[in-house]
């Protein structure tokens, strides 16, 4: 089927199986590969990018769905000299060891402070659930969060 | 100390990649013209395979090959070995069953490969897959691991499936020492099975050159050159000159990316079968099935004091789960790694310990975080607890009875180890501090009047790390050195490119080594790149595992860079007409001793590859290797604390204070230890509390998703709170010991000791699932 979608503000058309997944018409399909797969149960959030503004988990998505939609990847979102403040928080508060959950943690984050004009450690935890993260422990992950926030212009707590 | 030098929190350079998305792990890498692999994988826990119909799977379109064990065989490829020999008690080498990468006549867990579909595209070779019909006979398996040694065998070559009856220590002595001591403690505990969950599944691509009939795999490896030399040596893929692997960014490994396993091997094999680029990604559920699992240990141990609590003898029996076949490193986990550190931080002067390896018709299991020093830190650390409630001494008291002391050192065990420094009060003093143990009691009592339940526990451990001595290691079987490799390569221009033989998989060593070789030239740290990961451009190395590349590889660099400040100055002295002997190099400049003349670093470089006004007997050039064999084992430690509170109508255990004091020796990089221990500790947590690997009686892994497994996320978990103490380690270069293992090794034991103070029990299986918990709180 023909899929005509915005990625990272570029008009793109595909023609693909229906069955397709966004994250693989990202990875393989648009050459996109700093959006990761962890799992096959869309329980460890690293294929997080934005539909239409919204934190989703691109394995489970089809093809069918992002027909007309406006895509946002980590690749999206900031460069090494313009970086997005949640993802110089990442950095400067050392909220990733591997770096492979970290594109999907920073979508799902930069969506939860979108969503929160309060943030507190607890909402913050509450609101990472969904992605999984083997080395950190969370720890600093949740203090890159409230930094980012501060600087997004939510309020914290 | 400099913004950049050792000891300075220097922001990670690797980090703008992966927060950009620009990363490169082996599923991100193609290559032209490349197939796609799908295995076909045992259903059953044991089997015999009696037939393979590949009629209907080569039917489908784009299929390119179905293979089998006995077409690997064929082509001469060898069976997958253990790296370290352990002997039994009566003195016979452990038994090995063979280990075929893919499984010819019998299949020994759910998940085993015994074939493998190459197809041009992914979704073929899955839908081929499927079209495969396998004629297995089932065959009884053994799945408990506590009646393995009586149950139906396994291995034709392993009578009562047992690989090794292993001892280490006095058992006459211990003997005696129970037979007078005044009190004696005993503990029956597990060791819960674990599954790593690196959340990069393992990934491979195999590529073959024709033309030079060489190899290159691309593999989520934590040690390619190991890879290498198994694959050359052992498994027959390729000479070692035609074989290169690279490793490229890993996303984590905790151990379970050390071993060589069958699907790497048949991608590679495959490519050269089939002239065509094979690559290979995991899913998830394949990587519970078939990645090497943790831990799964039962144990009996006993603790002999005397009238005043001092420790007189540890005696400790285990039986240890090696699953269905010896992975790389297996045998080495439940014994060399385990028994050794049984002596804690303690001066206990008897010890004995037997380990009943046995095989069980369940995943591999070797090496996870900590591998075998979590289980013993979970042996001590739970007995002297124990022992501290039986007694009614404070816990923190019968350890301070008992803690080796500062004087001691160099301290001999009785299970091998030397330690060579240490200071365990130091650690337990600023972790009560830090945790506030005066104030305990009132939380408690304020718990209980809001109906909760709250307990302390504590967990004062001990590892051995930097591995390892060569001669150490493989006198105790070790079948490869254990040393590392480094090289500080200067350019023309003055940057220096730095090749290390560790691999980094998270751990930040583009950042930490960088930080050590810039300090030591004094040069900016922006102008030091660190290169590792490939076989292709480093000499040699062993990789990254039991919290070794600092201590090792670190040190490997600093050799390496230590040689090139000696050949500079050698340089300087010729252009500035003097002697070697008279120059020093300090902060990036070779000057004559008290004199004006000087060099930059930049100018000697420049000197050594445009040699206009250079030394007659001496090479041009300025790259410097070195190989660094530690002599001894480091030994880190520190005290981690527990506070917990359980609602005993729901048995949820909430972990609200975790404290962890660490003595890592010397810290190059603050931030990057810090975070190391915090993901230690969450595992550790993980394994008290959520993760458990669960096969049922028929062997199928019940555990087999994130559905069934539960991972740490990050409501599961509290902020922790970690601070260090230091003594430096006294035997390598940097005074470092390794941090990469103390938060896993430490925190299960700190968990339990409170989970079972809150409670009021003496034991609690892990995890304390909410379940467990709440049978306990009713006291079923």
């Amino acid at each position: 089927m023909n899929v005509v979608l915005t990625v990272n503000g570029e008009a793109r058309a595909l023609d693909v199986a229906p069955n397709t997944l966004l994250v693989e018409i990202l990875r393989s399909n648009l050459g996109l590969t700093g959006t990761h797969v962890g799992c096959d149960t869309s329980q460890c959030g690293a294929c997080t990018v934005h539909l239409n503004g919204d934190a989703v988990k691109a394995c489970t998505v089809l093809a069918a769905q992002v027909d007309g939609a406006q895509i946002t990847t980590i690749e999206g979102i900031g460069t090494p000299d313009d970086l997005h403040p949640m993802q110089a928080a990442f950095r400067e508060c050392h909220a990733l060891q591997c770096g492979f959950c970290t594109p999907g943690m920073i979508m799902s984050a930069i969506d939860l402070v979108k969503n929160s004009p309060n943030l507190d450690e607890a909402a913050v935890r509450h609101g990472l659930e969904g992605n999984i993260c083997r080395c950190t422990g969370y720890h600093n992950i949740v203090r890159a969060v409230l930094t980012a926030a501060t600087q997004m212009g939510s309020r914290v707590s | 100390m400099s913004a950049t030098g050792i000891g300075a929190s220097v922001r990670r350079f690797e980090d703008i990649r992966f927060i950009t998305g620009r990363g490169r792990y082996t599923d991100d890498i193609n290559q032209p013209g490349q197939a796609y692999a799908v295995f076909l994988r045992s259903p059953y826990a044991r089997a015999r395979v009696v037939a393979v119909d590949r009629s209907a799977a080569m039917e489908v379109d784009d299929v390119l090959a179905v293979l089998t064990g006995r077409d690997m065989a064929a082509d001469g490829i060898g069976d997958l070995p253990c790296g370290w020999l352990i002997k039994s008690n009566d003195g016979t080498d452990m038994r090995q069953p063979r280990h075929p990468p893919l499984a010819v006549e019998r299949v020994n867990y759910v998940g085993e490969p015994y074939g493998v579909v190459i197809a041009n595209t992914l979704a073929a070779a899955r839908e081929a897959a499927d079209a495969v019909v396998t004629d297995f006979e089932e065959l009884a398996a053994v799945v408990s691991v506590s009646t393995a040694t009586r149950s139906t065998q396994i291995h034709d070559n392993v009578p009562a499936n047992r690989s090794y009856l292993w001892e280490l220590g006095d058992k006459a002595a211990t003997d005696a020492a129970f037979a007078r001591a005044a009190h004696v403690t005993k503990l029956d505990i597990t060791n819960n099975r674990l599954i790593p969950n690196a959340i990069e599944p393992r990934a491979a691509i195999g590529v073959y050159e024709k033309g030079t009939e060489s190899f290159t795999l691309y593999t989520t490896s934590q040690n390619p050159h190991l890879a290498r030399l198994v694959l050359s040596a052992f498994v027959k893929l390729a000479p070692e000159h035609k074989l290169r692997i690279v490793a490229p960014d890993v996303g984590g490994g905790f151990g379970s990316k050390i071993f060589i396993y069958p699907e790497e091997t048949a991608v590679a094999w495959a490519a050269r079968r089939l002239g065509r680029a094979v690559k290979w990604t995991s899913d998830r559920s394949e990587a519970f099935l078939a990645d090497a699992h943790g831990r799964d240990h039962v144990t009996h141990a006993e603790l002999a004091l005397d009238a005043a609590g001092h420790f007189l003898a540890l005696r400790v029996k285990t039986i240890a789960n090696l699953g269905a076949y010896l992975s790389t490193f297996a045998s080495s986990v439940p014994t060399i790694l385990y028994g050794t550190l049984l002596a804690g931080q303690y001066r206990t002067p008897a010890i004995y310990v037997e380990v009943d390896g046995v095989f069980t018709n369940t995943a591999p299991v070797d090496a996870y975080r900590g591998a075998g020093r979590p289980e013993a830190t979970y042996v001590v650390e739970r007995i002297v607890e124990t022992a501290a409630r039986e007694l009614a001494i404070d816990p923190t008291e019968l350890r301070r009875r008992n803690f080796i002391q500062p004087a001691d050192f160099p301290y001999q065990t009785p299970v091998a180890l030397v330690y060579d420094i240490g200071d365990y009060e130091a650690s337990l003093n600023k972790a009560l501090a830090l945790i506030d143990y005066a104030g305990f009691p009132a939380r408690r009592t304020a718990s209980h009047s809001r109906g909760r339940k709250r307990g302390i526990g504590f967990s004062c451990y001990i590892e051995a790390c930097g591995l390892a001595p060569s001669k150490l290691a493989t006198a105790l079987g070790a079948g490869v050195g254990l040393y590392e490799s480094g090289e500080v390569r200067v350019n023309p221009t003055g940057s220096v490119t730095v090749f290390t033989g560790s691999h980094s998989h998270g751990q930040g060593h583009e950042t930490t080594f960088a930080q050590i070789v810039s300090d030591r030239l004094g040069i900016p740290i922006e102008n030091v790149e660190v290169v590792h990961g490939d076989t292709g451009r480093i000499e040699f190395g062993l990789g990254t595992y039991g919290s070794r590349s600092v201590a090792v590889g670190g040190s490997a660099l600093v050799k390496a860079t230590d040689k090139v400040i000696a050949k500079g100055k050698k340089i300087a002295a010729h252009m500035l007409e003097s002697e070697s002997a008279n120059i020093d190099f300090e902060t990036g400049v070779f000057s004559v001793r008290a004199s004006n003349r000087s060099l930059t670093f930049g100018e000697v470089a420049f000197a050594a590859y445009v040699p206009s006004n250079y030394p007659l007997d001496l090479e041009p050039g300025l790259s410097e290797k070195a190989f660094y064999d530690p002599t001894n084992f480091t030994f880190p430690a520190g005290t981690h604390i527990a506070e917990v509170e359980i609602d005993p109508q729901t048995g949820v255990v909430d972990v609200v204070n975790f404290v962890a004091v660490d003595d890592f020796g010397k810290v190059i990089n603050p931030m990057i230890v810090e975070g190391q221990v915090h993901g230690g500790i969450a595992q550790g947590i993980g394994q008290a509390l959520l993760e458990h690997g669960i096969y049922d009686e028929t062997g199928q892994l019940i555990t087999g998703s994130y559905m069934d497994y539960c991972m740490p996320r990050a409501d599961d978990l509290p902020s922790f709170i970690v601070d260090t103490t230091v003594t430096a380690c006294t035997h390598n270069p940097l005074g470092v010991k390794g941090c990469g293992e103390a938060g896993a090794i430490g925190a299960p034991a700190a968990i339990m000791n409170a989970v079972t103070d809150a409670i009021g029990i003496k034991d609690v299986a892990m995890p304390a699932t909410p379940e467990r918990v709440w049978r306990a709180c009713r006291g079923e």
